[in-house]
């Protein structure tokens, strides 16, 4: 369309913004990450990750992360195939209505849910109002995953909405018109078509759940320490970029495996396009 | 059936806004404190405008959010017109390289960033968010742009070249106005992206400026101004009035279209 010398002059801004912002930062952290204070090689900061109870604090991350990803997917898959029936049916303001919340600061809207969960809180003012047993939820495990299923939840709904949407509804047809049950349709058709889609939802709710330090800080109460809060712990408490560093290179190391498996998702689907 | 449907959305519904209509409520709250009902005051809606640490978080917010995504925009329609026109094979790597940013944790980035400002002697401040607020903008506006680039027939960007236009004149006056509802959406999604972002700026931030997102963060310890809660009321009834406009004029133009 344009000429090779246009396109290498459009691309160079691109070339020094990736390789100065992109390339260089990471390389930095891994420098700082397999370094000493004396700037020698060593895998100690790295190994520190097996000692002071980081390990249990990536485990619980993980964990924690496992679990809000499943709760996302179980709840946007019905609510995306209600919305996209309805989509059918032309009403865009149920979609917006949907989006809308993403307007509010995240951080203020995390906080609220201390409010809905504290021992004084809305929900058990409301059991005792009924005459129920009341629950201490709010710095425990279970209030973080609220507060990453609160946040996360429409980074999975928007990928496996568009996968949906994609899907043509004549197929749909045909399954129903050669007897297949709503229930053989969606496992035999909707499930396998929309998988790209959900696998993008899921390397987008699972990274930032695992690297989290906000919604532990503000729903766990400060006493559940996930990896990211030991990480932004020794970047501005202990000052010790070096193993904060060498965490965060330990965090990559998943978050490339994460890229694999979307990559790989991406080409299978890439490859049925043709 | 339907009405196990309704019941659902009704569900996912009250769990999204209820943080919401709580956060409303605090902004009403005449108590200091939250979880302390004690009476509706319009107090904190008053103090908000003379709060100048709010005021200079709220335009520091504005500002930072308008030129990252303005620069932003620019830098990724230039790439995406790059793109185009590379082998598939390229354009893949350069598009895998662009969504780093997005697939990173942000708290990667957000100290991957810091170390990379302060090993280049840049002073943590404004200028550094604004940089970091422009990294991590750079893909969304790709991802929003570069689909409806691809789909592009590039017969009537040829066309205005044979007509004598130069190539400037027919990028502006063909392939621009096709692209406009992307570059919108990138604009928008960009601008959004960087004013709720906190993680980023709480590294690549300096002592002495702050976003609205970190003055927050601050807050929590000693308990949230309720000035905020005002705020953020404000900013989100102005946000629904305006996706409300924008959807009943879009019902409009639609009805318009199918009369013609």
């Amino acid at each position: 369309m344009i000429n090779i010398n246009a396109r290498n002059i459009l691309l160079t801004p691109f070339l020094i913004w990736a390789g100065l912002f992109i390339f260089i930062p990471l390389v930095c952290i891994v420098w700082y990450g397999i370094t000493d204070y004396d700037g020698n090689f060593s895998f100690k900061n790295m190994g520190l990750i097996f000692e002071r109870g980081y390990l249990d604090a990536l485990k619980l991350s993980i964990w924690l992360a496992l679990i809000s990803t499943v709760i996302c997917l179980l709840m946007a898959y019905p609510l995306c195939l209600i919305l996209t029936e309805r989509q059918r049916n032309n009403s865009t303001i149920i979609s917006l209505l949907f989006i809308l919340p993403l307007w509010m600061n995240s951080l203020l809207s995390t906080m609220a849910w201390q409010t809905i969960l504290e021992g004084n809180g809305i929900i058990n003012q409301l059991m005792r109002l009924l005459g129920l047993p009341t629950f201490q939820m709010i710095n425990t495990e279970g209030a973080i995953v609220v507060g990453m299923v609160y946040n996360y939840l429409p980074y999975m709904v928007l990928p496996l909405y568009i996968a949906l949407t994609k899907i043509d509804r004549r197929i749909l047809e045909a399954a129903q018109d050669l007897g297949a049950s709503s229930w053989q349709t969606f496992v035999k058709i909707i499930l396998p078509l929309s998988l790209p889609g959900a696998v993008s939802g899921i390397t987008m709710v699972f990274i930032p759940a695992l690297t989290t330090f906000v919604i532990s800080a503000l729903l766990g109460g400060g006493k559940l320490l996930l990896i990211g809060n030991i990480i932004e712990q020794e970047f501005t408490f202990q000052y010790d970029w070096h193993v904060g560093c060498a965490l965060s290179v330990i965090l990559m190391i998943f978050i490339i495996l994460n890229m694999l498996l979307t990559t790989y998702f991406d080409k299978a689907d890439a490859e049925e396009d043709f | 059936m339907n009405y196990i449907k309704k019941i659902y959305l009704a569900i996912i519904f009250l769990f999204l806004y209820a943080p919401i209509g709580v956060l409303i409520a605090q902004s009403f709250n005449a108590s200091r404190y939250r979880g302390h009902w004690t009476g509706v005051t319009l107090n904190w809606y008053e103090k908000l405008f003379s709060d100048s640490r709010i005021a200079d978080a709220l335009s520091n917010t504005l500002s930072i959010g308008l030129l990252s995504a303005v620069i932003a925009t620019i830098l990724g329609l230039m790439t995406c017109m790059a793109l185009k026109n590379l082998t598939r094979k390229w354009r893949a790597t350069f598009m895998s390289i662009a969504n780093v940013p997005i697939l990173n944790a942000d708290i990667v980035t957000g100290i991957s960033l810091m170390l990379l400002f302060m090993g280049m002697g840049l002073k943590l401040g404004y200028v550094s968010i604004l940089l970091a607020h422009i990294v991590f903008n750079v893909p969304y506006v790709i991802l929003c742009i570069m689909p409806q680039l691809m789909a592009l027939d590039k017969s009537f960007y040829e066309a205005a070249l044979d007509l004598g236009a130069s190539p400037f004149k027919a990028f502006t006056s063909v392939i621009l106005p096709e692209l406009r509802p992307s570059i919108i959406a990138g604009f928008l999604l960009a601008f959004t992206m960087s004013a709720d972002d906190f993680i980023i700026t709480h590294f690549t931030k300096g002592a002495g400026v702050d976003t609205l997102t970190t003055a927050i963060y601050a807050q929590l310890k000693l308990g949230i101004h309720p000035e905020m809660y005002a705020l953020s009321t404000l900013v989100f009834f102005f946000v629904l009035i305006f996706v409300l406009l924008f959807a009943i004029n879009r019902r409009k133009l639609k009805k318009y279209e199918e009369v013609f």
